[in-house]
């Protein structure tokens, strides 16, 4: 049993290597290196409650003596924080990864509710046709003439018009991600209805239909593994996107409030100190973010070519 | 008619030759907002209010140093103590032609007093106005007023022929015509006119020709822009776009010094910072301490006092640029201001206060903070909430646009705030009345003692203090008052913020502690 | 043909009517505009009084109708923080908004054209590699932080180029355009790169990858097998198949850049409708919101119809298809 496990992963793994995917990953140092500072990132991010040097969300542990120290190379610089301190005396690294896991927790969660949301309306209008079809995509086409930011711009909007100051504050982070997986989700709709009307008409699908099957059943187990194949070359370029427009909208002062930052609010807050000689206070945060999405967009870049045969 | 035109026809020649024999000096600037509204009894605000100061001119005026001068008025005397003689300057026009005389005085004084005024509170509403002829005006109080006319320099004569023509005689008020000629239009006596205006974009003044006074300035052209961002407006006058800006982001001082060609002004404003605790209601209305009011006791409010590092405040986010105060008034407008002291920075303590409260881990409360208002607001919220959090008082900060913060809090809908005051007669009378004397039911006296502290005590002495007409008295009242609200901790005063405006070397002007800005103090070499 | 301009017209209508339905709702139930528009101290008698003359107390269909008709009227009501007729406002600030995204698209086509059929013939040569490399950084660089640095590079550090507004601007009647000064080509030069930048980098990757692909097909095999020459090959047939999908791109891209203004002109405190609708969200002044809304979609509308017809006209293949 256990010999045959081993054998199976190491004969995927086998695979996995000699595979196309794997080989073109290998060929391209640049995507190696999108891929390793991706890496480096989403786990600086993901455990910076363990990682980060300070608590920077914990009020009672900064220190307003400790603020606008400079980066510790610089004069001046303390060797407590690493990348300097803000006005408030928080650790600049570690704002930077609490923040970039603010980031892409909006980031993933919009890109995932995005996707469930596209894929399932989809699939049904794929497999329904009919009047449910054309009202479905003729939403998506609607949707899909207006920018993704204008969209979520416009849900934030209604969300602070709908609650009071103070619970939008509390709820920042969902009504971010709401508002950016449903200004997202038409391509994941488009793509999988194509891939579902062709899939649609195949044999096996028949075959199932005929057993009795119920569609929900043929549509969930059967066709969807069948459709999945370009959804992570969207889902990846997407996740840029997502974090790009959380940024965009926080920076504007309308997304992630300061209690509780993100990248786009660091840099908001930093954008008062560029001017005055405190750079690091905006610099650093907007490398990190810089940094962050080149490497996702390499990643989503290489992923399509990768997958696409015209281009080879 | 004829002659007039000729007369209009002269003085528009004469004043081109001064144009061109000088050579035109055009003079631009930046705040952080644009004016309301051009209606001058919209909105009692600073900036609103002397931005318009340029166009129309009260009664008196204020110097450089705040003196008060004669302006629209002559000279005025006490017939008794309550009956006063305003004598009218003579020959002055309104930007119009009309001229100005006793009828638009009365007629103002009623304006300022309608509903929809802003600036209601500057003349009592029992005070009558008595026109004796065309250029004597009497003003009768109910009650003797020493300081009657201390904040007339704010209540801007309107013409009232023009403003009846205009169908402006009211003020301009949202709820009925929010089309108010008034609100885009203006037509004062004053040195400069508006002409070209966009809102939220550009202003642009010519200089008034006509003005009684003789002017000091040499601008013949005066733009104003509202940039609201601070790094662009920063970054303007460092490129030379604009002549001068206000206020300055205190961590950008430095840097304009250190630029070439640019410079900064700096001087203590009169406006003081504080922070206001609830103290009328049973219960907070954001609070997670159920059926009682901690700050009903006298421990927890000097708690939150002691544990609130204000020095490091005035080192880290005000750059130096700010007084710590101990009371709430600027020492500048009160003699015996020296010898009040702060309670000292002890968060040990301020942690058994807490304990002996009964409050020995701290409660939670939310506090309410404008974030583009006063010098770096936000900031000083954020930190006053780490310091809090340090003795144990987790504190949820809604930092919020001036807009909705002030209609939240001016509604009393707070537990704990910030907010800065500065009596806009420069006295302290003004501070007792409204933020120290008690808060009625309708809120008609003491409308900005926002968490209703009250002290039978201090709410006598704000009337005695009125009509007390022996200086030295006056000001032992003032200070029996201020020992009063200091023994019970009222408020948490911060500081007074510093004022900082930049300018390029190349202008000369003058700052006020008002901080109220005049183009007609503006020369351009 | 009439047919298909027929149900285009039909759907554009439709798009309409839901936003306007959207903006209405906003309108009535996000913020009681009653209690918008009066003091504290207002009685619950003055407010009932105010409530009828408003007409909130008709009944919601009449209410709609009413403000639709309005809306076709281009009357909004008065904006909560101006204190003035929405209407009013916007007519204001359209033109600054109008300019910008008109020189942005410019600079997008301008640019992002030639660089896309450069990097699509000479795929690996070392230019391509460095434009395909900016286009990265285009994409991946939020449009604020370019402006930031733009401005920190060439207004402070050179002042070169002014950081915010629009310079001079000269009055036509109700437009006022800054494009017959001086100052006014100098200010609006950083906020159209950054505006511009993000839809330059896609026009350049949908030529370049447009090219490539064309390249690759039969006919341009066949056209080089004929012994054509490469520039009447790359120009004459390539590029020209590869301009429906770009002109598609570019007339949709044309809302974005209008939509994407607001980030800009927050930035370079550009005075348009983005800067003022962005003002408008912060404090929840729900007229100014509605009625951005609904020009906003307004102008999409139009343009994906006219984007439509274009299609139409430029790609045969389209008529065949519709005739059948």
């Amino acid at each position: 049993m256990s010999i045959s496990t081993t054998a199976r992963a190491l004969d995927l793994l086998q695979r996995a290597a000699n595979s196309d995917l794997y080989h073109s990953f290998r060929s391209s140092k640049m995507v190696m290196v999108a891929a390793f500072v991706s890496f480096i990132m989403i786990v600086g991010a993901a455990f910076s409650p363990i990682l980060a040097p300070h608590n920077t969300l914990d009020l009672a542990s900064i220190s307003l003596i400790d603020s606008l120290a400079p980066p510790v190379w610089m004069e001046d610089g303390d060797s407590r924080f690493l990348l300097g301190t803000d006005d408030q005396g928080r650790d600049m690294l570690s704002a930077i990864m609490h923040g970039a896991r603010v980031s892409l927790f909006v980031g993933f969660a919009s890109v995932i509710f995005a996707m469930v949301l596209g894929v399932s309306l989809g699939l049904i209008s794929g497999y329904a046709g009919g009047f449910l079809d054309a009202f479905i995509m003729r939403a998506a086409e609607i949707q899909l003439s207006f920018p993704a930011i204008l969209i979520a711009l416009l849900i934030d909007g209604i969300f602070r018009g709908a609650l009071d100051p103070k619970t939008h504050d509390e709820l920042a982070v969902y009504v971010m991600i709401l508002a950016i997986g449903l200004s997202f989700w038409v391509q994941y709709a488009r793509t999988v209805r194509s891939s579902t009307l062709v899939e649609k008409s195949k044999e096996y699908v028949e075959a199932a239909r005929v057993t009795g099957l119920p569609p929900f059943l043929i549509v969930f187990r059967h066709i969807l593994p069948n459709v999945t194949g370009p959804l992570l070359v969207i889902a990846t370029i997407n996740l840029a996107l997502a974090i790009i427009t959380e940024a965009t909208l926080s920076f504007l002062g309308v997304g992630v409030p300061p209690t509780e930052p993100s990248l786009g609010t660091l840099i908001r807050v930093g954008n008062d100190f560029l001017f005055s000689g405190e750079w690091w206070i905006t610099i650093f945060p907007g490398i990190a973010l810089a940094v962050l999405v080149l490497a996702v967009n390499l990643l989503g870049d290489w992923l399509r070519d990768a997958l696409n045969p015209k281009l080879r | 008619m004829g002659l007039r035109h000729s007369l209009i026809a002269v003085a528009s020649v004469a004043a081109l030759c001064v144009a061109t024999g000088a050579q035109a000096k055009t003079f631009k600037w930046a705040f952080q907002g644009d004016a309301q509204s051009l209606d001058p009894h919209t909105l009692n605000e600073t900036f609103t209010l002397g931005f318009l100061s340029n166009v129309y001119e009260g009664l008196v005026r204020r110097g450089p140093d705040l003196q008060i001068l004669p302006s629209l008025a002559e000279s005025w005397e006490l017939l008794d103590p309550n009956h006063w003689r305003f004598t009218l300057r003579k020959g002055v026009k309104f930007h119009n032609g009309n001229d100005f005389n006793a009828d638009d005085v009365i007629f103002t004084f009623d304006r300022v007093r309608m509903d929809g005024s802003d600036i209601k509170t500057k003349v009592a509403a029992d005070t009558k106005v008595v026109k004796v002829d065309d250029y004597t005006v009497d003003i009768i109080t109910s009650k003797p007023n020493p300081i009657v006319y201390y904040e007339w320099d704010n209540v801007l004569i309107m013409d009232k022929e023009w403003s009846e023509e205009n169908n402006a005689t009211a003020p301009t008020d949202v709820t009925k015509d929010a089309n108010n000629y008034a609100a885009f239009n203006a037509n004062g006596t004053g040195p400069f006119k508006i002409v070209e205006r966009e809102t939220d974009v550009r202003t642009v003044f010519k200089p008034n020709a006509d003005w009684w006074d003789e002017a000091k300035h040499n601008v013949t052209e005066g733009i104003f822009t509202p940039i609201s961002s601070d790094a662009t407006r920063v970054a303007a006058l460092l490129s030379g776009e604009i002549d001068m800006m206000y206020p300055v982001p205190v961590q950008d001082i430095k840097r304009i010094e250190s630029n070439g060609g640019t410079a900064t002004m700096t001087g203590p404003e009169l406006r003081t910072i504080f922070l206001g605790m609830d103290q009328s209601r049973d219960e907070l209305l954001y609070s997670n301490i159920k059926g009682k009011n901690p700050f009903k006791d006298k421990r927890v409010r000097e708690a939150f006092y002691k544990a609130i590092d204000v020095d490091t405040i005035r080192k880290k986010i005000m750059r130096n640029l700010s007084t710590p105060s101990a009371i709430m008034v600027s020492p500048f407008l009160f003699s015996k201001s020296a010898k009040y002291e702060r309670i000292g920075y002890d968060p040990e303590s301020a942690k058994a206060l807490l304990a002996d409260a009964g409050y020995p881990d701290g409660f939670e409360l939310s506090m309410d903070c404008p974030n583009n208002r006063y010098v770096n607001d936000e900031a000083i919220c954020q930190a006053v909430v780490a310091m809090l959090a340090k003795v144990g008082v987790k504190v949820d900060l809604l930092a919020q646009p001036k807009a909705l913060y002030f209609k939240k809090v001016l509604d009393f809908d707070t537990s704990f705030y910030m907010l800065g005051w500065t009596p806009g007669s420069f006295d302290s009378w003004n501070v007792m009345y409204n933020l120290l004397a008690c808060r009625d039911e309708k809120a008609t006296r003491a409308k900005f003692n926002l968490g209703g502290y009250c002290n039978p005590g201090v709410d006598k002495l704000t009337d005695e203090v009125l009509v007390e007409t022996d200086p030295a008295t006056r000001d032992s009242k003032i200070e029996a008052a201020y020992d009063m609200v200091a023994e019970d901790v009222g408020y948490i005063p911060l500081h007074q913020q510093g004022l900082a405006w930049a300018k390029k070397d190349s202008v000369d002007l003058v700052q006020r502690a008002d901080n109220q800005f005049m183009l007609h103090f503006v020369n351009v070499k | 043909m009439i047919g298909f301009i027929f149900k285009r017209f039909f759907q554009s209508f439709i798009v309409m009517f839901l936003v306007a339905l959207l903006a209405f709702t906003m309108f009535n139930f996000l913020g009681d505009p009653v209690n918008q528009m009066v003091g504290i101290d207002t009685t619950a008698a003055d407010r009932e009084a105010l409530r009828e003359r408003l007409g909130l107390n008709d009944p919601l269909m009449v209410q709609f109708g009413r403000f639709v008709s309005n809306a076709f009227q281009f009357e909004f009501g008065q904006s909560y923080q101006h204190k003035r007729a929405v209407s009013g406002l916007i007519l204001d600030r359209l033109p600054a908004t109008l300019e910008l995204s008109f020189i942005a698209a410019i600079f997008t086509l301008v640019v992002g054209v030639p660089m896309g059929v450069y990097t699509g013939l000479h795929r690996d040569s070392l230019l391509s590699k460095i434009f395909m490399t900016i286009s990265l950084v285009g994409v991946s660089l939020p449009t604020f932080l370019i402006g930031i640095l733009l401005i920190f590079v060439f207004s402070v550090q050179l002042q070169w180029l002014p950081s915010f507004g629009r310079g001079e601007v000269v009055d036509f009647g109700f437009w006022s355009t800054g494009l017959l000064t001086a100052s006014g080509w100098k200010a609006v030069i950083m906020p159209a790169v950054t505006l511009g930048l993000f839809q330059m980098t896609l026009i350049m990757r949908l030529v370049r990858s447009e090219m490539l692909e064309v390249l690759r097909s039969d006919y341009i095999k066949f056209a080089r097998a004929r012994g054509l020459a490469n520039r009447s090959i790359n120009f004459g047939h390539a590029l020209k198949n590869t301009l429906v999908p770009v002109i598609t791109i570019a007339g949709l891209q044309l809302g974005s850049l209008i939509a994407f203004a607001i980030i800009t002109e927050t930035v370079f405190q550009w005075p348009g409708m983005g800067l003022m609708f962005l003002q408008a969200i912060q404090v929840v002044d729900i007229p100014i919101m509605a009625a951005y809304l609904m020009l906003i979609a307004f102008f999409f509308v139009m343009i994906n119809m006219i984007v439509d017809l274009l299609y139409y006209v430029v790609d045969p293949r389209l008529r065949v298809d519709s005739s059948n």
